[in-house]
């Protein structure tokens, strides 16, 4: 149920022509993952895929959204609807990564479909994953732990400075 | 509880990365292509917790996500602002019209 539900939100995402619909089936599909990380036992990362994805890119997508969506009275008469994705307008464009995205996922299927995993006929066993992935942030992972705490760091710090209206006016008085 | 076949979980990832390249190939709109990068990461996890199930001691996978779910978020954040600034500078946010690097 889950997959299906994440699966139809990507399609629709496919085929949305409003930008806001397609982020709101994004939020479809990201819930549709947390539910499949849950029944792979992955508990904390389900709660981590829902405060992240659904708490804060999504919000952050939807943001950017309401701001690059004004309309532009100078514009030309096929420019009316603000948030259209335009991809009709070429149907070469189409065809080409229909093919591609296609053949992809019809290749990977028959590889699935066609391999046995010896690994996937073991029993698995459901437990709290929480204490373990506590133990390795904390031993085995504690560098790539900071490492990305910096990279976290310094990402939101320079988007925050890109994203502002002074960062132009800075720039143009360094000159 | 009853463990879900681990094939369904290989083939949804495989659907949502396609379904996310399809939409990077196809949109021309700015933010959604980045929506598309996200259903690709997406997929991506998805894969690294179904055979991150059978590694219950060490939770590899789900350590490789979580870092990816991570460093997906920073990205995400730069890229929006990137798009802002292309906004305010060029009025708009379909690619096709982005065709210059200096006013």
């Amino acid at each position: 149920m889950f997959a299906a539900l994440s699966l139809s939100g990507g399609l629709a995402v496919l085929f949305t022509r409003n930008v806001i619909y397609a982020a709101f089936f994004l939020l479809l599909t990201l819930l549709g993952v947390a539910g499949l990380f849950v029944l792979a036992s992955a508990d904390f990362l389900a709660i981590a895929q829902l405060m992240i994805y659904v708490g804060g890119v999504l919000v952050l997508v939807i943001f950017g959204v309401m701001l690059t969506n004004k309309t532009d009275p100078a514009a030309d008469a096929s420019n009316q609807q603000p948030n259209r994705i335009a991809s009709q307008n070429r149907s070469t464009g189409w065809v080409i990564s229909a093919l591609v995205a296609g053949s992809l996922f019809v290749a990977l299927f028959t590889l699935l479909a066609r391999a046995n995993f010896a690994l996937l006929n073991q029993p698995v066993g459901w437990q709290s994953t929480v204490n373990t992935i506590g133990r390795q942030l904390m031993t085995e992972y504690v560098l790539p732990f900071e490492i990305v705490g910096i990279l976290l760091l310094a990402a939101l710090v320079g988007a925050t400075y890109l994203a502002s209206p002074l960062a132009k006016s800075f720039r143009n008085a360094a000159r | 509880m009853q463990p879900v076949d681990s094939h369904l979980f290989l083939i949804v990832g495989a659907a949502l990365f396609s379904i996310g390249l399809a939409v990077v190939l196809l949109k021309r709109h700015a933010i959604v292509v980045l929506m598309g990068i996200e259903l690709m990461l997406n997929a991506v996890n998805i894969n690294l917790v179904a055979f991150s199930q059978y590694d219950p001691d060490r939770l590899q996978g789900q350590m490789l996500a979580l870092f990816v779910m991570v460093v997906a978020a920073a990205e995400s954040a730069v890229a929006l602002a990137i798009v802002l600034q292309v906004y305010r500078h060029f009025r708009t946010a379909q690619l096709d019209e982005l065709n210059e690097l200096k006013q």
